[in-house]
């Protein structure tokens, strides 16, 4: 039971019926991702990590193939059974933050304890929440809106409010594509804290040196997986931040 | 049930976030609430007054008045006839069955004095039982006999209107009144009964003993009508039938110069009147309802594109169809009954200003009041329920997509 894998694909495919052209964008897919990896999955534009990443997600339903997420077959599941399995064994991280407007850091949190079924009490709700903002360091910003916060910090509600529920998955669609490079190695840094602490999390990102803070590649073309590989020089995202204030710390002091 | 109240928590700050917008959609819903309650409330105010009027006109009563009266190809109009007497009323007295009192009465108009003052007023010869048939009583003093009936004995009755005339209030009970210069002693005083529905006030009358009318002070040697008090309710009709054929069969054949009429005849007619102005104002206040509703489903159908967003992250984190569907009909629903709220406390504010200004009475009755709340309530679930499921029924992907 315990070398159960958290995601098991088998021959995946999606189509997209869309017009007259079908678009088969994930063409038979096969992966394994045991508990406690850090995966990123790689590729141009159209090359189908997106449409796994929902698939994976269960935002989305494969077309054909099997898909077992902690060892329940998910693809037979219907609406109201995705949601559910959205809510308490998957967090999901999206590039563009998607939290609520007008709604502080903090009720952003409580989001998906809203629709969990064993209601906890507000109290309980609003203690799970400010530990897992203050997992990734936001711990003094909860009354904050997204509207006051920086970037970075707003992709940190995102990721504290992916982690509240306690989920077995954790999957980041492109999360730091609309960061600059200091606060994208900062998230990656989260990223890695929580990895250490035995969340598993998958990662879909177009930026080499971003997967460099993952442990394994996985790089699609065309809708299948081309290499499959271990990180060998991997980043740690502390001694980059690290580097690079030293390098900005230079700029400065240069005549 | 803690759950619902955390979507009320969301509709209601849904709400707040866009307050004109929310004050506009609700102005519709408050419109049509406060027309229904404003409606209802008239419609009452004027129906329980015509049953007021009614009910003072006596209990169980079937009246007779003379018909018209034709003379060489000139007819006269109903009352003109002058044939009803005394002779009727007791053979009706006597012979129609279910009939507790019949009362004779001879209207007329003099200009009475006392106390150096003169007044026109109405003066009435009834019988002595005229009071109980008219369900009106004494506020002091007692009412004539039939020994003054039979003697046509100069006694009189007064209403208010003639104690503050004549006697400037002060109670005339022993004094005497002139009427044709005759002196009539007044022996009582009648319980204040107020304008009636035609406007003319009930208190401006003088009664004394039909005898004393018709032989000292109207000559007249006919009856203005004859009232018959029935047993009960159910044997108006049949006193009303016997009546008719007991009065045809004294005049033998003639042309019938006589009409009977039925107090629930009267009653209902009256009260189909308030009844149908009910109706057309409930019709109308009903249509804006329907008017504020569409422009809920409108805003919420407006709601749920914009925030096609906002339903795809909650989707995304674990949100059911159910959840969302349940989201924007509470809001729709907080919509329409904030809305029928205030509908209902400016339709109560509208008929008392309605009763203040146009002295029209209105009657606010609970349960016009809760029937208004929840068809409030129901309108935000009809008109909020397909905005709502088509809101629940949005794929998260594409709604999280949405720009």
């Amino acid at each position: 039971m315990e070398t159960q894998p958290v995601i098991q694909l088998e021959e995946l495919h999606k189509i997209y019926h869309t017009g007259e052209v079908d678009v088969h964008a994930v063409r038979g897919v096969s992966l394994t991702i045991q508990r406690g990896e850090f995966v990123a999955i790689m590729g141009a534009s159209g090359s189908g990590k997106s449409t796994l990443m929902n698939t994976i997600g269960c935002l989305d339903r494969a077309t054909r193939g099997k898909y077992l997420l902690d060892g329940t077959d998910v693809s037979q599941l219907n609406r109201d059974e995705l949601a559910d399995i959205r809510n308490l064994k998957i967090g999901f991280v999206f590039q563009g933050f998607n939290l609520l407007s007008r709604t502080s850091a903090l009720e952003n949190v409580e989001l998906p304890m809203l629709y969990t079924h064993h209601h906890l009490s507000g109290r309980e709700q609003r203690e799970r929440a400010l530990k897992s903002l203050e997992m990734v360091g936001l711990g003094q910003r909860s009354g904050h809106h997204p509207n006051q916060l920086s970037g970075g910090q707003q992709q940190r509600v995102a990721i504290a409010r992916a982690l509240v529920n306690q989920p077995a998955l954790l999957l980041a669609d492109e999360p730091t594509g609309n960061l600059d490079t200091q606060t994208s190695i900062e998230i990656m840094g989260v990223f890695q804290k929580l990895n250490d602490e035995g969340i598993t999390i998958v990662m879909v990102t177009h930026e080499l040196d971003i997967a460099q803070y993952t442990k394994r590649t996985v790089v699609m073309r065309d809708g299948v997986i081309v290499t499959d590989a271990p990180v060998t020089d991997r980043l740690k995202a502390e001694t980059e931040l690290e580097r690079l204030r030293e390098a900005q710390q230079a700029v400065r002091l240069a005549p | 049930m803690k759950r619902i109240f955390a979507t009320f928590k969301i509709a209601i700050r849904a709400l707040r976030r866009n307050k004109l917008r929310t004050l506009l959609t609700m102005l519709g819903m408050i419109i049509g609430v406060a027309a229904v309650i404003a409606a209802i409330g008239i419609g009452n105010g004027a129906k329980a007054q015509v049953e007021a009027q009614i009910a003072s006109l006596g209990q169980n009563v079937v009246s007779v008045f003379p018909g018209s009266f034709s003379s060489g190809g000139a007819r006269g109009g109903w009352g003109s006839a002058s044939t009803l007497t005394p002779e009727d009323a007791k053979a009706i007295e006597r012979e129609v069955q279910g009939v507790v009192a019949v009362t004779c009465e001879v209207r007329d108009r003099e200009q009475i004095m006392a106390n150096g003052q003169n007044w026109n007023t109405q003066v009435m010869g009834e019988s002595p039982d005229y009071l109980s048939v008219r369900a009106w009583s004494l506020s002091s003093g007692a009412m004539f006999t039939d020994t003054d009936v039979n003697g046509a004995g100069k006694v009189a009755v007064v209403g208010k209107t003639i104690v503050d005339q004549l006697f400037s209030g002060n109670n005339p009970i022993g004094d005497t009144i002139r009427i044709r210069d005759m002196p009539f002693k007044i022996v009582g005083v009648l319980r204040p009964k107020g304008v009636n529905f035609f406007g003319q006030d009930q208190d401006d009358v003088v009664i004394i003993p039909y005898t004393s009318s018709m032989r000292r002070v109207s000559r007249r040697q006919y009856l203005s009508s004859i009232l018959i008090q029935a047993a009960s309710p159910n044997l108006m009709a049949r006193v009303q039938q016997d009546t008719t054929d007991l009065l045809e069969q004294r005049r033998s054949g003639r042309e019938p110069d006589f009409i009977v009429r039925n107090q629930l005849e009267l009653a209902e007619a009256a009260t189909a009147t308030s009844r149908t102005m009910t109706a057309l104002l409930g019709a109308i206040a009903g249509v804006s309802l329907i008017v504020g509703g569409i422009g809920i489903m409108n805003i919420m159908l407006v709601s749920v594109t914009e925030r096609t967003r906002e339903i795809g992250i909650r989707m995304a984190v674990g949100a059911r169809g159910h959840d969302i569907l349940l989201q924007f009909l509470v809001e729709a629903v907080t919509l329409s009954i904030l809305g029928g709220i205030t509908g209902i406390a400016v339709g109560i504010g509208l008929s008392n200003l309605v009763a203040s200004r146009l002295n029209w009475p209105t009657l606010t009755s609970t349960a016009s009041v809760v029937i208004a709340f929840f068809f409030s309530a129901a309108v935000g679930i009809f008109f909020g329920f397909y905005p709502a499921r088509k809101a629940s029924r949005l794929d998260p992907i594409d709604a999280l997509r949405y720009e």
